[in-house]
């Protein structure tokens, strides 16, 4: 949840032979091809911060007085709904 | 094993798996993963008391299996960490999915294999099976005679993994059974020369798992699509090139260890009584001392012969080894292996391999021994000299021959 402190990586700086890496994001999310997405029910929200701290893809977002989700890159997985203590998440179908 | 590191220590008694340990220690590891596996066990058990008793300031992560041990420490070394491990033969099977993906990160961390025979046939004893057997996964592979050498070389094998040269992990091989347990006198060296000599640790420098510059570690090079197959093809040369560098590395850091602790060994390839020799043997790992005896006994008897081993087997020393064998007329080549591919051994492989690029055709033959933990006496080695002499005065090479056939 905290800003970077240092520049990014230069990977110019590293001979380009050794081990393969990636220090630019990959444009590919997976928020277009997920089928259920979370959906938080704020009066339930405690902001205990479980879902954030299981998210694989780290697509959760502090807000004001609860959490949500960053829709581009959430996959839909579901850990944030089996996690949540308070029942806050549900997941919703992405049809029509 | 209570005098580890007391206060002026110089000697102690111990047998390679403790020797390993106390390298372990002395090098100030930070994260060792293990799982015992036979001969190995008791090399875990050393490591897990010198934490125990506050010798060794490493986290000790005891895993569920081979795999695990190397994925945690691909971790830990992405994160900066020296890091350290030890299996042989089916721990190194179970290990193989990270062992391969080791290199190709630049890894240098460092592995003992206590080298055990392969199953099967059910075998718990020594051979070089399971090293051999991953030879071509681009491991720095060296092969220790004794426990000094054991201890000595493990050490070693961090200020050779980590050089920015080369970058590549390092198997230090100790055969299982004659130097897992056999015990001898030790000289340990100082503790703050061995700091001084390692230096710091930079072990991810060119990769790393830090939330402050965040990056992708081995994503997928896009083969043939995407930027297209030079992508692979540069970081496939990027290994072989630090496979290169290493030999130029391994000679000096042998030469800076024998500087500054005034105690050597032959970096590459060792030659004993190769001066005159007129024909020669090639050893790998503990048993070239039997082999060394051999040669003497036949010198007294007059007969013109020498020995070298190979101690750095992968990258392998291709240009000393064919410059070692200018004069001789007959190589015979001991293997503790198997090569099924070609019926014989694979450091026989090797050695005729580089002999390609020599002048002139020399006559070689492989002999294998010491499967399963089979002794290796000088009456086997007495045997390999006398045929080795027979193609010296023109007899042609045979068929590979089995030392332990009858024994």
């Amino acid at each position: 949840m905290t800003k970077q402190a240092k520049a990014p990586f230069d990977a110019s700086t590293i001979p380009n032979d050794l081990c393969p890496i990636a220090s630019t994001p990959n444009p590919m999310l997976p928020g277009d091809w997920r089928s259920m997405r979370p959906v938080v029910n704020r009066d339930k929200c405690v902001k205990c911060a479980v879902c954030w701290l299981y998210c694989p893809v780290q697509c959760v977002v502090e807000k004001a007085a609860w959490f949500d989700f960053d829709l581009a890159t959430c996959k839909g997985c579901g850990i944030c709904m089996r996690e949540c203590p308070h029942g806050a998440i549900t997941m919703v179908e992405e049809a029509s | 094993m209570s005098a580890v590191l007391k206060p002026n220590q110089k000697f102690v008694v111990c047998d390679g798996n403790e020797a390993a340990a106390l390298a372990v220690t002395l090098a100030q590891v930070d994260m060792v993963a293990v799982y015992p596996i036979t001969p190995q066990s008791s090399l875990v058990e050393y490591l897990a008391k010198f934490a125990a008793d506050g010798k060794l300031d490493a986290e000790i992560v005891d895993v569920e299996g081979e795999h695990s041990v190397l994925s945690v420490l691909h971790g830990a070394t992405l994160a900066g960490a020296r890091t350290y491990t030890a299996t042989c033969g089916p721990g190194l099977a179970f290990m193989f999915e990270p062992y391969m993906r080791t290199p190709g990160m630049r890894m240098p961390l460092v592995m003992t294999i206590v080298t055990r025979d392969t199953l099967t046939p059910q075998s718990v004893w020594g051979g070089h099976q399971d090293a051999m057997s991953v030879r071509e996964i681009g491991w720095i592979q060296m092969y220790c005679e004794t426990v000094q050498e054991v201890l000595d070389t493990t050490i070693m094998a961090y200020k050779i993994a980590e050089h920015h040269d080369v970058m590549l992990p390092v198997n230090v091989c100790h055969d299982g059974n004659y130097l897992s347990y056999g015990a001898t006198r030790c000289e340990l060296p100082d503790k703050d020369k061995v700091h001084a000599f390692l230096g710091t640790r930079d072990v991810n420098w060119h990769a790393a798992l830090d939330p402050e510059r965040p990056m992708a570690i081995d994503p997928l090079t896009g083969g043939a699509g995407g930027p297209g197959p030079a992508m692979f093809v540069r970081y496939r040369k990027g290994q072989c090139t630090g496979m290169q560098n290493s030999l130029r590395v391994i000679e000096e850091v042998h030469a800076e260890w024998e500087r500054v602790f005034g105690r050597g060994h032959s970096p590459l390839i060792e030659q004993y009584r190769m001066e005159d020799a007129e024909y020669a043997l090639v050893t790998i790992g503990s048993m070239t001392g039997a082999a060394k005896d051999a040669v003497d006994e036949a010198r007294e008897r007059g007969q013109r012969v020498g020995l070298v081993k190979v101690k750095t087997f992968r990258p392998f020393p291709s240009k000393v080894v064919v410059q070692a064998f200018k004069n001789v007329k007959a190589i015979g080549v001991v293997d503790r292996s198997v090569n099924f591919s070609w019926n014989n051994g694979p450091l026989f492989q090797e050695v005729v391999g580089a002999l390609y690029q020599a002048p002139t055709r020399i006559p070689a033959m492989s002999f294998i021994g010491g499967l399963a933990g089979a002794d290796l006496t000088t009456g086997h080695f007495g045997r390999v000299i006398e045929r080795v002499a027979d193609m010296a005065r023109g007899g042609e090479p045979g068929e590979t021959v089995w030392l332990n056939q009858d024994d």
